[in-house]
């Protein structure tokens, strides 16, 4: 593992104020450059000495990425708003519960007060043979030192591995999917907007990214459409320690209901492959039938249809199979055997 | 810049990783710039091509020939086509990324690279059981070939040696082709016990870190260097000039004057009569 140094190598500092300065700045030094955010996901590779950037572009002084907006319905969330207060935000609390509710179970308060939406979306994988510095399929070699027989992997990949077996570690981004947002992305040549489902990148598309962010690019909003505003939601998050810790697994839904059955639902649930993992099958699959208890075993065992376990993580099948049961149950099917 | 790219293992030890991915771009233009000057040198320079006088003296004295002559057999064509494709799929495949174009490539390389290994393996037993084994392989007995071609390129008028059933240039290419496909197909088959595929169980421990290195640099090198020669071999297959040995590539015969322009009937001996619509060359099934 690599061996935590503290002192960060030397690098130049920008602190841009706008938008359009940090676009020219991360377009001029993009070879060399980092984007920094809250800083929690990038103090531990600077000091780790693994990333040695030769200029640092620090995003906190940019006051029009931080707030909360209305958007025609919707919501529009700048990047760099801290997650606690998208957590407090009357209208996300209101309307898109859901991402309050992901949000709220991030790390601690004070990760929380320092980490922004943006960044905990674009936040590498928390792999820790990756993260040590060893030249893995992720860091441009040749290998997946996970996805071996002896290898430590209870936090790995159960679906979509492609010679690398990281997973995604956040909690916004299942949420986020399931909300149907979008992400704006600004660089030199202009915005682009893709979906949340297609900002996330699985190893096999580019074993080297966790985004589609290309460089030059940077993320400055999130734009929450209305459409499933007030509908149902459910999130959960199981962890090792209840205080302080990524997901083993997580699931968020959004499901609506009409008559007693299933209108329309999005589920998507996160650290078990290396982008959210949204259950289009199960979705289709539960869309007219019965909230019961059918529907949701129904809907459990295709959600892990095609797993594949390593040699540790293979409790993330059951797992999943009953965060799904328990996404269409929702909060109030407290009768149900799971 | 730096031809190899090396890693870090869990022992701390360097390794072996792979080529550097700018031997890929070198080699995309490096056969695209052969492919212009080729072409331009062909377009502006006095390069002489054999008198017809020549071949229509051959062609009065050789009406014994049939009309058609069967230059490759079914088998032979199916397996070039079949072998051509998994090689488009695996250069596009292994590149476009790399270029930029991302897409799921993994599943589809590795499928393709299976199709070019059942290729060559049947290919091998083909040439070398029912074809005239030693037709497509280079000597020192083509040196005089080869130098008449030479001056032949640069404006001479030679009347030097004709090949036999294979040009010099497919014959050297096929030598090309023989070491960079055999390369990257047995690197890539070992490669394969690294991926999940319904047909191995994964072994990454199957090679030693170093010998794994090798394997990797050994597909990049020969990789890399397919995309200048598929390049090559395509610029040639659409040239007008030899138009005709892509055609028999396609059909599978030659015309009888082209047999007698282009090759030396006492170094590729063709049947007298044949009950087929092409006469088959002796020795060939």
């Amino acid at each position: 593992m690599a061996v935590i140094r503290d002192i960060i190598p030397a690098f130049e500092l920008f602190q841009p104020a706008s938008i359009d300065d940090a676009v020219r700045l991360i377009d001029k030094y993009r070879d060399d450059y980092w984007v920094l955010a809250g800083g929690l996901d990038s103090m531990d590779w600077l000091k780790d000495r693994l990333r040695r950037p030769r200029y640092v572009i620090d995003l906190t002084q940019i006051n029009e990425l931080v707030g909360i907006k209305d958007s025609g319905g919707g919501l529009e969330i700048g990047a760099m708003t801290p997650l606690t207060q998208v957590v407090h935000h009357p209208v996300v609390r209101d309307k898109f519960g859901l991402l309050a509710e992901a949000a709220e179970l991030v790390a601690s308060p004070q990760i929380r007060n320092q980490g922004t939406i943006g960044g905990n979306v674009s936040q590498d994988t928390r792999c820790w043979y990756y993260r040590g510095g060893w030249t893995c399929y992720r860091a441009g070699g040749n290998i997946c030192y996970a996805d071996t027989p002896t290898a430590i992997n209870r936090e790995h990949a159960i679906l979509d591995a492609d010679r690398c077996v990281a997973v995604s570690p956040s909690d916004t981004a299942p949420a986020l999917v399931a909300l149907e947002a979008q992400m704006v992305i600004r660089s030199s040549r202009g915005e682009r907007v893709v979906a949340a489902e297609q900002y996330f990148v699985g190893p096999g598309i580019d074993i080297t990214r966790m985004t589609t962010l290309q460089p030059g690019e940077l993320l400055t909003s999130i734009r929450i459409p209305a459409t499933w505003a007030g509908a149902q939601f459910y999130f959960e998050k199981v962890r090792d320690r209840q205080v302080w810790d990524f997901p083993l697994v997580n699931v968020a839904s959004a499901i609506k209901f009409s008559n007693g059955k299933v209108d329309a639902a999005r589920i998507v649930v996160g650290a078990v492959a290396a982008t959210p993992k949204r259950l289009a099958n199960v979705e289709a699959a539960i869309v007219g039938k019965a909230r019961d208890e059918a529907t949701a075993d129904m809907a459990g065992r295709m959600a892990v249809e095609g797993a594949v376990t390593l040699r540790y993580n293979g409790y993330k099948v059951p797992l999943m199979r009953n965060l799904v049961k328990r996404a269409i149950r929702g909060s109030e099917g407290g009768t149900w055997t799971s | 810049m730096d031809l190899l790219t090396w890693g870090r293992s869990p022992w701390g030890e360097w390794v072996l990783t792979h080529v550097s991915w700018n031997l890929f771009w070198a080699s995309l233009y490096a056969g695209i710039l052969f492919f212009l000057a080729h072409a331009s040198y062909m377009l502006f320079s006095a390069h002489r091509k054999r008198p017809s006088a020549e071949t229509d003296r051959l062609e009065a004295a050789r009406k014994d020939l049939p009309e058609k002559i069967e230059r490759h057999n079914l088998t032979a064509r199916l397996f070039h086509w079949v072998m051509a494709a998994s090689m488009f799929v695996l250069l596009f495949t292994a590149f476009l990324p790399i270029a930029g174009v991302r897409f799921p490539w993994v599943q589809w390389h590795w499928m393709a690279g299976l199709v070019l290994i059942a290729a060559i393996a049947f290919h091998i037993i083909h040439a070398s059981f029912f074809l005239d084994f030693w037709s497509i392989w280079v000597g020192p007995k083509d040196i005089p070939e080869f130098k008449a071609e030479i001056l032949r390129e640069f404006g001479h008028d030679v009347p030097g040696p004709k090949s036999g059933k294979y040009p010099l240039g497919n014959r050297l290419y096929h030598l090309a082709i023989v070491i960079t496909g055999l390369a990257v197909s047995i690197s890539g088959a070992f490669m394969l016990v690294r991926v999940r595929t319904p047909l191995f169980v994964r072994n990454p421990y199957l090679l030693r870190d170093f010998t794994w290195g090798v394997t990797y640099v050994t597909h990049g090198l020969a990789g890399t260097g397919l995309v200048g020669l598929v390049i090559a071999h395509v610029y040639f297959a659409v040239r007008p000039d030899k138009w005709w040995i892509t055609k028999s590539m396609i059909l599978g015969w030659i015309t009888r004057r082209q047999y007698l322009e282009h090759h030396e009937p006492s170094r590729w001996v063709v049947g007298r009569q044949s009950s087929s619509p092409a006469a088959k060359p002796a020795g060939q099934a």
